[in-house]
């Protein structure tokens, strides 16, 4: 059975929709990103989980249990804010015991606990620290542990990460898995940031507009997008237009002078391919034939842009000694029929 | 299972995008080279400031130093006997005491007042916010005299409000609310929550609108929230408005003259009939320098309190 269900979720606000019918099942256990732009409803979303904003129609259900019943400080839900919403006049220790005392454990409890509570995000010695004498790392460890000790049914963390510099995200995403796995909390993460969302993530829920693109495991949204929108916000991709046809072979997309069997199920007519630059190969034959416009280095990596009938595309490969195409220099690009999305015209648009 | 506790220097050091905001100005090193150029920059404002301050300030102080006689006037003498009057005569005592007990309720009840008005307001939406924020700061858009004068109309024996007790049944005999302290504190509240209003509400600003969101999904209710939460929070505006609230009440001249009259003397309206009625000015000085005093003594007092509290929290 699954935990956690959201069904037909919706949110309007005077003259837009935040979130549209968002309907999405969540496991126990499991550590599942909401990503997408500023603007797409992924916060929208998580607050109606909170219980700080009523959805117009839906259905939201923890654990068999109707969660829109509950009032906000009734749901036992864990909350890591992107401002860590800290208690600036209490100290961490403070901070952390605040929803224990809301739950009336006892005294001796209580402190035994925060003391766990505070070891786990790696701050024993900081119990009698005010927020304010902390770094941002370290709040956002006091923010964490007091999310985590009243043993929450559902852990939501919104952009939890986005305040920290590039080093202290690296850190805090590796210890945020660590707990996750130690623990074993259902875990929401709210992310705009979609290495931090695969990162972490069992399954990612792509966003836009209120509605959901796509939900996968963050391996699966990369390689095989379901759309253009997934395609371009997962990291970087090629999108060519071509014709789905049922020729005598099976299914195949005609791109300019090219042709590639389909293994997904597309309806025939207009249609896009998505394929990812490092998937793109430089090929003798049966290949889409352009010229190289430019070559970047990049250390690990060549950039090559290419000049195509289909459009321009951007190629990455190895710099691994093998021999490459100069600029203006005539080639052929070609990838493999599984390395690349296909879709129907309209999704790609 | 737990990662290594970083050390303090080290993760302070890390966490280059949030630096602590607590960190002192560094003081001035031996052998740095010292500059007229912001002296001479704040001369204007330390001028204007001598001139038009401390100059008369200290013309005041002298003056209670001399003495008066009502046949021979001011006399040119430098001594205390002013001070040692007024300390040792009962009449005084009565009037400062007023003077403070006001001060102290108008203080009390304008934080009781502000200080839930300053939260709703902020949790009011855009239009409705800024045009109760006007009607809020309105007393002070109104001058002093025709302010006052509308409450004498408002409080007196044959007033609105006692004719509509009257009326209503609920008194027998109209409650006489001029010339008393109950009628000088209404006046004075009514003129002085605006200052905690806005003195609350900077707090407030400061207050992450998330930690009300936070405390409740730790299971706080709605009351607990305030209670534990948001009022700590703006403890430090409450006082800091108290202070100037209070500064304000102790010395109030038009309200207490209008509505309080010649009956109800509260020291600053003392030292006017001095300077005025009796033309004693060396007397009205004295008063007016006591005030001075005992005002500073209170207000610093409490600041060194409020501070020493929450230096921790919230320097």
């Amino acid at each position: 059975m699954p935990y956690l269900v959201l069904d037909q979720l919706t949110k309007r606000f005077t003259g837009w929709t935040a979130v549209d019918a968002l309907s999405l099942t969540v496991e126990q256990g499991e550590l599942i990103s909401l990503l997408g732009p500023s603007g797409c409803g992924k916060t929208t979303t998580l607050q109606m989980i909170a219980g700080f904003l009523d959805p117009n129609a839906g259905r939201i259900t923890l654990n068999g249990q109707d969660l829109l019943a509950k009032k906000p400080n009734e749901r036992g839900l864990g909350i890591v804010f992107q401002s860590y919403a800290l208690f600036p006049h209490m100290t961490a220790a403070e901070n952390v015991a605040f929803g224990l005392e809301m739950r009336n454990v006892t005294r001796a409890d209580r402190d035994r606990m925060v003391a766990d509570a505070l070891k786990l995000v790696g701050l024993d010695s900081y119990g009698d620290r005010y927020p304010r004498r902390m770094s941002g790392g370290q709040q956002q460890r006091v923010a964490l542990a007091r999310a985590l000790v009243i043993k929450p049914n559902l852990l939501l963390l919104d952009e939890p990460l986005s305040n920290l510099d590039a080093k202290m995200r690296e850190e805090m995403q590796i210890e945020l898995r660590r707990i996750q796995r130690s623990v074993g909390t259902t875990m929401i993460l709210v992310t705009h940031d979609q290495s931090e969302a695969m990162a972490l993530s069992d399954r990612v829920v792509v966003l836009n507009k209120g509605r959901i693109q796509q939900v996968a495991t963050p391996q699966e949204a990369y390689d095989r997008p379901a759309n253009a929108f997934v395609a371009n916000f997962l990291g970087r991709t090629n999108l060519l237009p071509g014709l789905v046809e049922q020729t005598a072979q099976g299914v195949s997309i005609a791109v300019a002078d090219a042709r590639w069997p389909v293994l997904q199920s597309v309806p025939p007519g207009p249609g896009a391919l998505a394929v990812r630059p490092e998937k793109i190969s430089f090929v003798a034959e049966a290949g889409l034939s352009g010229i190289v416009q430019a070559r970047v280095f990049q250390g690990t990596q060549w950039l090559f842009e290419v000049e195509t009938a289909a459009g321009r595309m951007m190629v990455i490969r190895q710099h691994d000694g093998g021999v490459l195409p100069n600029e203006r220099e005539r080639v052929m690009v070609g990838w493999r029929p599984e390395d690349m999305a296909v879709m129907p015209a309209q999704e790609a648009a | 299972m737990t990662m290594a506790a970083p050390d303090d220097a080290t993760l302070d050091a890390a966490d280059g995008a949030t630096p602590s905001p607590a960190v002192a100005p560094a003081p001035m090193r031996a052998g740095e080279r010292w500059s007229w150029t912001p002296y001479l920059l704040s001369l204007p404002g330390i001028a204007l400031c001598a001139v038009f301050l401390l100059v008369p300030l200290a013309m005041t102080a002298l003056l209670s130093l001399n003495s008066f006689s009502f046949y021979g006037g001011i006399a040119d003498v430098w001594k205390l006997d002013n001070y040692a009057d007024i300390l040792a005569d009962s009449y005084f005592h009565e009037i400062f005491l007023r003077t403070f007990r006001i001060a102290a309720l108008v203080t009390l009840f304008c934080a009781a007042l502000g200080a839930p008005q300053a939260y709703i307001l902020r949790r009011m939406t855009a239009p409705w916010r800024s045009l109760c924020l006007l009607i809020v700061l309105g007393p002070l858009l109104i001058s002093v005299v025709s302010r006052t004068l509308g409450w004498a109309l408002l409080l007196g024996s044959t007033g609105l409000l006692n004719q509509g007790l009257l009326a209503l049944g609920l008194i027998a005999t109209p409650i006489e609310f001029m010339y008393t302290e109950t009628g000088v504190v209404i006046a004075l509240i009514h003129v002085l929550v605006p200052f905690m209003v806005l003195s609350v509400w900077a707090s407030l600003q400061r207050l992450d609108p998330q930690v009300e969101n936070a405390a409740m999904s730790l299971g706080a209710g709605p009351t607990t929230v305030l209670r534990r939460i948001v009022f700590p929070q703006i403890v430090p505006g409450i006082l800091s408005g108290s202070i100037i609230v209070f500064a304000l009440a102790a010395s109030a001249f038009a309200t207490p003259a209008i509505i309080g009259g010649r009956r109800l003397k509260v020291a600053a309206t003392l030292a006017y009939d001095e300077f005025l009625n009796t033309l004693n000015w060396p007397l009205g000085a004295t008063v007016a320098i006591l005030l001075l005093l005992a005002n500073i003594v209170i207000i610093v007092g409490c600041n060194r309190l409020v501070e020493r509290r929450y230096k921790q929290v919230f320097e």
